[in-house]
């Protein structure tokens, strides 16, 4: 409880709220012994005296009375009137909601059919019939308002005690042969029972302000007796003449119910986890760049260059160094791959390409990405806007989530050319079909009118493909585009990237985990670790004779056609966490060559002729000739 | 999608027969003998007999339940025994001033409260998320009827900008800019809780659209932050906001109790009270069922409009 307690406190408006809500309990609960005038003494002789007046504070109403000692005793009466109203709903709404999640079935359809008939109602049509049935009064204004504040507890309760009741520890005190009533009590209503006192005392807040409301319009309580809604009622008479009557009063209201809302809502952001963890951010346009140098543009810069590319992550206090000074170099026509499994870093480098990497929490800390040697990373948001899905496009790995689930498919598509494009409707739908029939989907015309939804996951990825290809890029980033689909479906696919790609002069950044996968399609590869380049070469090189110990690991993951004299292995261990990564190699301990000078200093990527390895016992002289 | 409106309305039937059951029972709360109550000082015997006689009382519940039922059915809701004309007339009369002020009112919310909360997600932690939470924060803390009593006195009395009360001045015409200018302070005093509410789930459901992949593909495709925003995330925000607008809707005709009571509109909030306090049963019972019944056939509305924004709800 300290804890939550502190997590409270810890966001300041919440603390705020607490405080308030304690010092006006406390002022109520020492009402009575106060020395406070009479609040029902009518003094006729000193009507409306204004506030800040000799003697009295606040003033006097329309009949002469004190009005500290009648705000004093209303709000008490108010506060209290509230928490009764509150804890009878949650008594009811926790006996229906308890024994409709326990039991289920029937019992449950009745009663929660009874609570959403309650719901079907405005609110505060049902408070007025029940107040129009027993006659006004404040007794039967707080059960009015208590009995239409009982679904909502109802609701919320049967939901966690539906959870409760089919979880072991009830299925085990059943077996055990204990009654319902002592199952009920014993083991569901305690772990209920912290949801009831969050519920209860973010509500206490609406209670005061609909009983108030009842009060105010004469159908709570009666005079003389005050609370803060009749005293608001009342004063209305004399809005014009005696404003302060009103605001007194009103004021009062207005802090009792925003100081419980504080609370209520520090108790609500305490509990939920996704806010701690920074999960419910919201990903702006560009990926934060904050770097401190910009590295040299190449002597002979290629058609899209990455030099020391660095990409991070914050969260709260670590730093995650996703991509660890990465440099690759695509050329026009050319398709690289990027291999590595999950977590090493590949995907986020696909991302900082475009400046599409989630921020917060990433941020890009150091490197440049060159295009045609200008640096893309320090273009202004328009201009990096223009380049894309222009020049630079991207195929995503799921697509029934990366495809707008509400557009339907021909939209999403000419909505791809729109941005970068004048073109008519007619213009617009003739080019989604001819795109449609590049990638070999039939029927084109009519899959326009398709929602992602409908289309299997083939031929959305297909659609993805397309999204890509609308604009004629020179760069295509295809980030696992076939991980998320079937053997038979990823096989064309890629035969259809191989062939846009030899039509078209494409270049490809093909990303993935499956060296069988770069064997078919790429040019040349380059493999990645905990955020480094580890090796890079041509593919038929790398694949005959891998130099580093993970890219050969990697290359005997994937099963041999026919053979099958391999073993087929998996790699021992995780890779290390990118925020505490180890001194030295970062693959040294998963690795069986390695020595203890693998664990120490800094390791360069060494470079002969085309190919390039990270390691100082390679498996091989990295050589290029052994196609 | 008509086979869908149709089966919709079909399904609020049970709910249509379940609100005049839970209002019937309700008003068979009545304690002691109801002719009694609401006579009071006037409960001569024939007074009393008369009573029982109208509300039927002289026969069991149940075939109680079902002639009134069977009697609304043919329109016929009783007669005001206050107001001395049928229940009806007086609930159509003044439902119809209701329904002025408070699709007005819900107008105002959705529009200024959706916008709000596209904003305050876009420039989360901002100054103008902050700004705008903090508003919300009051506008959801304030009673509706004293920020309307402090309307009135500042823009009605002080500045004399806009009428005090009422819905049309009392000697001139009957004009929809008379009405405009009366409705301006009562449908934003009524509009503001709501607009808080809205402003603040819909701060939440953008949030929550703004991280999905969808998202990113947009933007990778060169689409503008703008239509980013209001195209892409907000269309599918939709789907988990409108909902909140049926409700809110529940929360305005409830708030227009008091709105109508402080602005003198001559609603069937006012007019409930007014039967309340005067202990007109029929006119209470038929006034709550017909507002809950057009409720209802709202939010019907709501769910059809939602499964035109949304192609996965099976039509």
């Amino acid at each position: 409880m300290p804890v939550f307690l502190k997590l409270v406190f810890r966001n300041r408006l919440a603390g705020a709220g607490a405080i308030i809500i304690a010092a006006l309990v406390l002022t109520c609960l020492l009402v009575p012994v106060l020395p406070l005038a009479d609040p029902d003494q009518t003094d006729t002789a000193h009507r409306f005296i204004r506030p800040f007046s000799e003697g009295r504070l606040l003033g006097t109403d329309h009949l002469g009375r004190d009005l500290l000692s009648r705000l004093l005793w209303g709000t008490r009466l108010s506060l209290a009137v509230g928490a009764v109203a509150a804890l009878l709903a949650a008594t009811f709404g926790t006996l229906i909601g308890v024994t409709a999640g326990y039991f289920g079935g029937r019992v449950d359809a009745v009663l929660m059919r009874g609570v959403d008939m309650l719901m079907a109602f405005p609110y505060i049509l049902l408070a007025l019939a029940i107040v129009a049935a027993l006659g006004p009064g404040l007794l039967n204004a707080l059960i009015a308002v208590a009995a239409v504040n009982v679904p909502f507890f109802a609701r919320n309760i049967r939901g966690i005690s539906a959870g409760l009741a089919a979880r072991e520890f009830i299925d085990a005190a059943r077996l055990a042969g204990e009654g319902h009533l002592r199952i009920i009590l014993t083991e569901l209503l305690p772990n209920v029972l912290p949801t009831i006192i969050v519920a209860v005392s973010t509500t206490i807040g609406w209670m005061v302000l609909e009983t108030a409301g009842l009060s105010f319009l004469g159908l709570g309580s009666q005079p003389p007796q005050a609370d803060l809604g009749s005293m608001l009622g009342e004063a209305r008479p004399a809005l014009i003449t005696a404003p302060h009557t009103l605001v007194v009063p009103g004021l009062a209201i207005f802090v009792i119910v925003m100081s419980i809302n504080l609370l209520g809502d520090g108790l609500r952001d305490a509990l939920d986890p996704r806010l701690r963890s920074g999960a419910l951010a919201r990903p702006s346009p560009v990926t934060l760049i904050e770097r401190a140098e910009v590295p040299a543009a190449r002597a002979a810069p290629g058609f899209l260059d990455l030099d020391a590319l660095d990409t991070r992550f914050r969260v709260g206090r670590r730093l995650y160094k996703a991509v660890n000074g990465v440099s690759l170099s695509i050329a026009r026509g050319e398709c690289l791959g990027l291999i590595g499994e999950s977590g090493s870093g590949k995907s986020v480098t696909a991302l900082s390409i475009m400046g599409l990497v989630a921020s917060p929490p990433g941020v890009i800390t150091g490197g440049a990405v060159r295009l045609e040697g200008e640096d893309v990373l320090a273009l202004p948001y328009a201009a990096l806007r223009s380049l894309r899905g222009r020049r630079v496009a991207y195929v995503f790995q799921d697509p029934l989530s990366t495809l707008h689930p509400l557009y339907r498919v021909g939209d999403q598509l000419t909505e791809a050319m729109r941005v970068h494009d004048r073109i008519t409707d007619q213009e617009a739908r003739a080019r989604a079909i001819e795109l449609l029939d590049t990638v070999q989907i039939p029927n084109p015309a009519e899959r326009l009118s398709a929602y992602p939804h409908e289309l299997s996951g083939g031929m959305r990825q297909r659609v993805g493909i397309a999204m890509a290809l609308a604009n004629d890029p020179d760069l295509i980033i295809a980030d696992e585009p076939t991980t998320a689909l079937d053997v038979t479906v990823q096989a064309q696919i890629l035969a259809l990237l191989d062939q846009l790609r030899r039509d078209r002069g494409l270049s490809i950044l093909f990303i993935t985990h499956d060296f069988g996968v770069v064997g078919q399609l790429c040019d040349r590869v380059a493999v990645m670790y905990a955020g480094r380049i580890v090796e890079e070469g041509p593919t038929a090189a790398v694949l005959a004779a891998p130099a580093h110990p993970y890219t050969r690991r990697l290359i005997d993951c994937v099963p041999e056609l026919g053979g099958g004299k391999r073993a087929l292995t998996a790699i021992p261990g995780l890779p290390p966490a990118v925020d505490s990564l180890p001194e030295g190699c970062a693959f040294a301990a998963r690795c069986d060559r390695a020595r203890d000078v693998c664990r120490t200093g800094t390791l360069d990527l060494a470079q002969t002729g085309g190919r390039a390895v990270r390691c100082l016992f390679p498996e091989t002289t990295a050589t290029e000739d052994r196609a | 999608m008509a086979r869908y409106i149709l089966f919709r309305l079909v399904s609020a039937i049970p709910v249509i027969l379940g609100i005049t059951v839970i209002v019937f029972l309700i008003m068979s709360l009545i304690p002691g003998d109801p002719a009694q109550a609401i006579l009071g000082a006037y409960a001569t015997p024939e007074n009393v007999a008369r009573i029982n006689r109208d509300l039927g009382l002289d026969k069991p519940m149940v075939e109680r339940y079902f002639i009134w039922l069977g009697n609304m059915l043919t329109g016929d809701f009783g007669r005001s025994f206050s107001l001395n004309r049928p229940v009806l007339d007086e609930i159509l009369e003044r439902f119809s001033a209701t329904l002025v002020l408070a699709s007005v009112s819900l107008l105002v919310c959705s529009l200024i409260g959706v916008a709000a909360g596209v904003v305050s997600a876009a420039r989360q932690y901002g100054w103008a998320d902050k700004t705008i939470t903090f508003a919300v924060l009051i506008g959801i803390s304030i009673p509706s009827f004293f920020l309307g009593m402090l309307m009135i006195l500042l823009f009605a009395v002080k500045l004399r900008w806009l009428p005090v009360s009422g819905m049309f001045e009392i000697y001139g015409g009957r004009g929809p800019g008379d009405l405009l200018r009366h409705l301006v302070l009562p449908s934003v005093a009524l509009a503001v809780v709501a607009t808080g509410v809205v402003a603040r789930l819909s701060r939440g459901a953008m949030l929550e659209v703004l991280r999905q992949d969808y998202i990113r593909t947009a933007r990778a495709k060169g689409v503008g932050e703008g239509r980013v925003l209001w195209g892409h995330a907000l269309r599918a925000a939709m789907v988990a906001i409108l909902p909140i607008l049926g409700l809110q809707a529940g929360f305005v005709l409830s708030g227009a109790v008091y709105i109508e009571v402080v602005f003198q509109w001559p609603g069937v909030g006012r007019m409930l009270v007014d039967a309340i306090l005067k202990r007109d049963i029929l006119l209470v019972q038929g006034a709550v069922t017909f507002v809950a019944g057009c409720y209802v056939l709202f939010n019907i509305v709501v769910d059809v409009a939602q499964a035109m924004i949304d192609p996965r709800i099976k039509a």
